[in-house]
């Protein structure tokens, strides 16, 4: 069996451990990450892509609002290149309590959010399909997050300074020598082999999965009790800034301009299981409702795609109370030497999102603290590969780019405008075959038509890169449709409804997607 | 605000784009020019990575002419022209509107100037080195058709011309190309109009911002358009009065253009005005269907093409003009299936767009040649003068033959 060493092993390649890979590296340790899946699979890619100010914690959760507000000021220099500054409002609407704003603004105040107070008139100016019946509106500093172009540049980054990152390799066993973690047994899913790693410190930065892993190490009463939501995507900006609702938090009320999509989010509701995708029909009408809310004629437009994400909500059941109220969203960090007494082991769960970097940072002190090391962190200061200009990301980039280059080259993705040299530097770049793991790079197959217009073009070019057989390629292309259909269904009715008929017809009536001749058994 | 509210909902057509490509397949531009990327692709696809207050990147969509055909083959509903008319708005106010754009989308300022020493600015439009001169410096292609000043207005033959009171009453818009080029089209609507038994009311007007619409001058166009709207709406207070135009793309423009590409649809005058337009022959083909239309035609042993502009299959009533000289004895008519003749408007006009404009227009030219007719029948007056300079044949309005087979010509 193939074995590495390494000084830090992180499991999970979301946010948080693709940030403490990025830390660990920038201090000079020796980085391995592993992930059952690709990068930013799981909570992390399912999110709204809300950057937070803070706004939204500012009454309910001070110390997550001062979080928010610092991270958010950071990441914008940091990750530059992965925020596009939209700004954010929160808005009174007729729906909310008239004194929250009030209450609001002072919060803001206090806990040092950025928040001006703005004319209604000036906020229907900025965003006409706002509802006209607003009767507050405040400015603060929201943004939205491309997670995923966030996620692989700090893999890049980790990787520059000779971190190993393997997607697609899963835990099967977390290794104790005595009191002390030394590693993990993982399987590399796509080649089928099993590895063994041995490090000095692991990190469990595996989210709402964190009390599976804490389990293999034998350590109880990791409790994450993952809190699922549906977001949904409508086909285009209906604003351009990031809406909130100004009132205690609550479902249904934070719409996010991101990309070419606005997102609806979102829901809370408990489950047992982080891998449960379920959505009910009565969340996504709530959903629709709620979006009615903030523009009018939202069921009127158009629904692009439905999809739920877990929430890491904590529990320390080895802390004093095991009241519902120790169930918190700000992070967990647990050095499981002090916990439970074993070395070599750190978990860090819950958190949102926006706090990513801090949670990352505090899990590579805590690192460097088993270490023996003393080397401070520096990803407050040094940007992302890719966002070194500071300047921010702009939604006209990719036309931009193509308007440049109109004659020259074919488009596979009209929808996301992804150019044919672009997909063919994916498939040689990641080695991959897998037209997921190319969609989360280009977003591929993710526009209007989910994959009508490209999937087939890509599928082609794809097998003629080689290192795929016909019948897999073949197979790919229906996987593929069959992922796409699954965030469809819901959310099936007016023009989605028509686009899928239309795909059906190109599938089903043009490429007998049924009868490929080299279909898979 | 209501403006901008009007514009959210025109972007919001994009939402029924299923990619089908009908569009593409029917651009006339993209279809003969690599530099327009196409209405999929400039419309709906394009549209949603534009905000409104970030500088506009994609300068591909000002080779979109504006024709309008896109928006009538969308089997879904998308509004891709109209949605292509806001991008070229944004990109020309970031941009900077260059000095021709200025010049040639104010017929009436042109038609003021150049009507009084028409013969002089007739000599200079036709004037080979000062063409060259004005493509080199304001950017008007050297060959693009120029229309040649008519030396007298219109509206002062109407003023001094006094139409029989009579129970029905049309108020008639004629726009800029009758009023300064082609004044005699006017006098033929009127006399028609008059043979059917209308008073015709011809008001005080201008131009209805049309060409200022199209090269993207958003902020003159509504002025435009509002004041026309204005001085004809003062005329509608008979409930059966109508407002009747044969230049069909102007027409069109009052019906729903500057409504909806303008985000006008709020002002009530010009929704008051748009309720009451008509074409001209959609107007005396609805006569006809009621009976109403004198049929007291005199052969006419012709044989004509006849062109439909893009604008005139804008208006969703067919191709009135079809049926109305279908109603002339003898005359045969052949009718043209190539979509555009190129020009749309100023379009064709403009250095770097000549080419493209006829390159569109070479499968109508073709089509005319080879029907053997002499003389072309068209709906607009653009398309006229384009059809004329690309085929050297000569080009009136439908209006004209009514006007002979009713033997007006001969008073």
């Amino acid at each position: 069996m193939l074995s590495l060493t390494t000084e830090v092993l992180v499991i999970g390649g979301g946010a948080t451990g693709a940030g403490v890979a990025w830390d660990a590296s920038l201090r000079g340790l020796g980085v391995i990450l592993v992930d059952r899946l690709d990068l930013a699979e799981g909570t992390s890619g399912r999110f709204h892509g809300l950057l937070h100010s803070g706004g939204r914690y500012v009454v309910k959760d001070a110390p997550a609002a001062r979080e928010c507000i610092a991270e958010n000021r950071i990441l914008r220099r940091v990750a530059a290149d992965c925020i596009e500054d939209t700004g954010g409002l929160f808005v009174t609407t007729p729906w909310d309590d008239p004194a929250y704003a009030d209450r609001f603004a002072a919060a803001c105040r206090e806990t040092g959010v950025d928040c001006e107070e703005i004319t209604v008139a000036q906020a229907r100016r900025d965003e006409p399909r706002l509802h006209p019946e607003i009767s507050r509106a405040f400015r603060v500093p929201d943004a939205n997050m491309d997670i995923w172009k966030t996620v692989w540049a700090m893999a890049h980054g980790a990787q520059q300074c000779g971190a190993r990152i393997l997607p697609y390799h899963e835990v099967t066993a977390i290794r104790r020598d005595g009191d002390r973690v030394t590693g993990a047994r993982v399987r590399d899913v796509r080649a089928g082999e099993d590895l063994t790693i041995e490090a000095q410190v692991t990190v469990n930065a595996s989210g709402a999965w964190a009390g599976q892993i804490a389990a293999m190490a034998g350590i109880d009463g990791v409790r994450v009790f993952p809190g699922r939501g549906i977001m949904i995507a409508m086909n285009h900006r209906l604003v351009n800034t990031v809406i909130n609702r100004c009132q205690m938090p609550t479902d249904g009320d934070i719409l996010v301009p991101i990309r070419t999509v606005s997102v609806i989010g979102t829901t809370d509701v408990h489950t047992d299981d982080p891998d449960d995708h379920t959505v009910l029909e009565s969340e996504v009408d709530r959903m629709l409702d709620d979006g009615e809310k903030l523009v009018p004629g939202f069921r009127q437009a158009r629904a692009l795609r439905v999809w739920t994400g877990v929430r890491p909500l904590f529990e320390d059941a080895k802390a004093a109370g095991t009241d519902t109220r120790d169930v918190t969203r700000a992070h967990a960090l647990l050095d499981h030497r002090q916990r439970d007494g074993v070395e070599g082991f750190v978990t860090i769960t819950g958190g949102k999102v926006t706090t990513f970097r801090l949670m990352a940072e505090e899990t590579v002190d805590a690192v460097c603290d088993l270490l023996g090391r003393d080397t401070p962190g520096s990803t407050a200061e040094q940007p992302l590969p890719g966002s070194e200009s500071g300047a921010n990301y702009r939604l006209g980039e990719r036309l931009a780019r193509k308007d440049e280059r109109l004659r020259q080259e074919q488009t596979i993705c009209e929808c996301e405008l992804v150019p044919r040299s672009r997909l063919e530097h994916a498939l040689a770049e990641t080695g991959s075959r897998n037209l997921d793991d190319i969609r989360r790079r280009l977003r591929l197959g993710m526009g209007p038509c989910q994959g009508g217009f490209c999937i087939y073009r890509t599928v082609g070019i794809m097998h003629a890169a080689g290192g795929i057989d016909a019948a897999s390629a073949d197979a790919s292309l229906l996987d593929f449709l069959q992922e796409r259909w699954k965030g469809v269904w819901p959310i099936l009715y007016g023009d989605q409804l028509r686009q899928m008929r239309f795909d059906e017809w190109v599938f089903q009536g043009v490429l007998d997607v049924g009868h490929l001749p080299e279909a898979p058994a | 605000m209501s403006d901008l509210f009007e514009i959210e909902l025109l972007r919001g057509t994009l939402d029924h784009c299923v990619k089908c490509t009908i569009c593409e397949t029917a651009c006339p531009v993209s279809n003969a020019s690599p530099l327009f990327p196409g209405p999929k692709y400039a419309g709906p696809q394009s549209e949603r990575y534009r905000v409104s207050d970030e500088a506009a990147v994609d300068a591909s969509v000002d080779y979109c002419s504006g024709c309008g055909i896109c928006s009538q083959v969308c089997p879904q509903g998308v509004k891709i022209a109209e949605i292509n008319a806001q991008a070229r708005h944004r990109l020309k106010r970031q941009r900077g509107i260059p000095l021709r754009d200025r010049i040639i989308t104010r017929p009436t300022w042109l038609g003021r100037a150049g009507t009084p020493v028409a013969p002089l600015a007739n000599w200079t439009l036709g004037f080979r080195p000062l063409r060259v001169l004005a493509e080199r410096t304001l950017g008007v292609h050297r060959d693009a058709p120029a229309p040649r000043f008519a030396g007298r207005r219109f509206s002062r033959w109407a003023r001094a011309h006094t139409s029989p009171a009579a129970p029905r009453k049309v108020i008639y818009f004629h726009g800029c190309g009758t009023e300064y080029y082609e004044p005699w089209e006017g006098e033929r609507v009127v006399a028609v109009l008059e043979h059917n038994g209308f008073e015709v009311v011809v008001p005080e007007q201008d131009c209805c911002g049309l060409p200022l619409q199209s090269s993207g001058l958003f902020e003159d166009a509504r002025r435009s358009v509002r004041r026309l709207a204005h001085s004809l709406a003062s005329q509608l207070a008979d409930e059966r009065t109508i407002i009747v135009g044969n230049a069909t793309s102007c027409t069109l423009m009052l019906k729903r253009e500057a409504r909806e590409i303008l985000g006008l649809e709020d002002d009530p005058e010009l929704r008051r005005v748009a309720e009451r337009t008509y074409d001209i022959c959609e107007l005396l083909l609805e006569l006809h269907q009621r009976g109403e239309l004198r049929t007291d035609f005199r052969p006419i042993p012709e044989r004509i093409a006849y062109h439909a502009p893009c604008q005139q299959q804008g208006h969703w009533i067919g191709k009135p003009a079809l049926e109305l000289l279908s109603l002339i004895p003898e005359l045969e008519v052949r009718e043209m299936h190539a979509r555009c003749c190129g020009i749309a408007g100023t379009y064709g006009l403009k250095a770097e767009k000549y080419e493209i404009a006829m390159a569109v227009g070479r499968s109508l030219f073709e089509q005319v040649e080879a029907s053997g007719a002499a003389e072309v029948a068209c709906d607009s007056e653009t398309c006229r003068w384009q059809i004329t300079h690309g085929t050297h044949l000569p080009s009136v309005h439908p209006i004209d033959y009514l006007y002979r087979a009713y033997g007006l010509d001969h008073g």
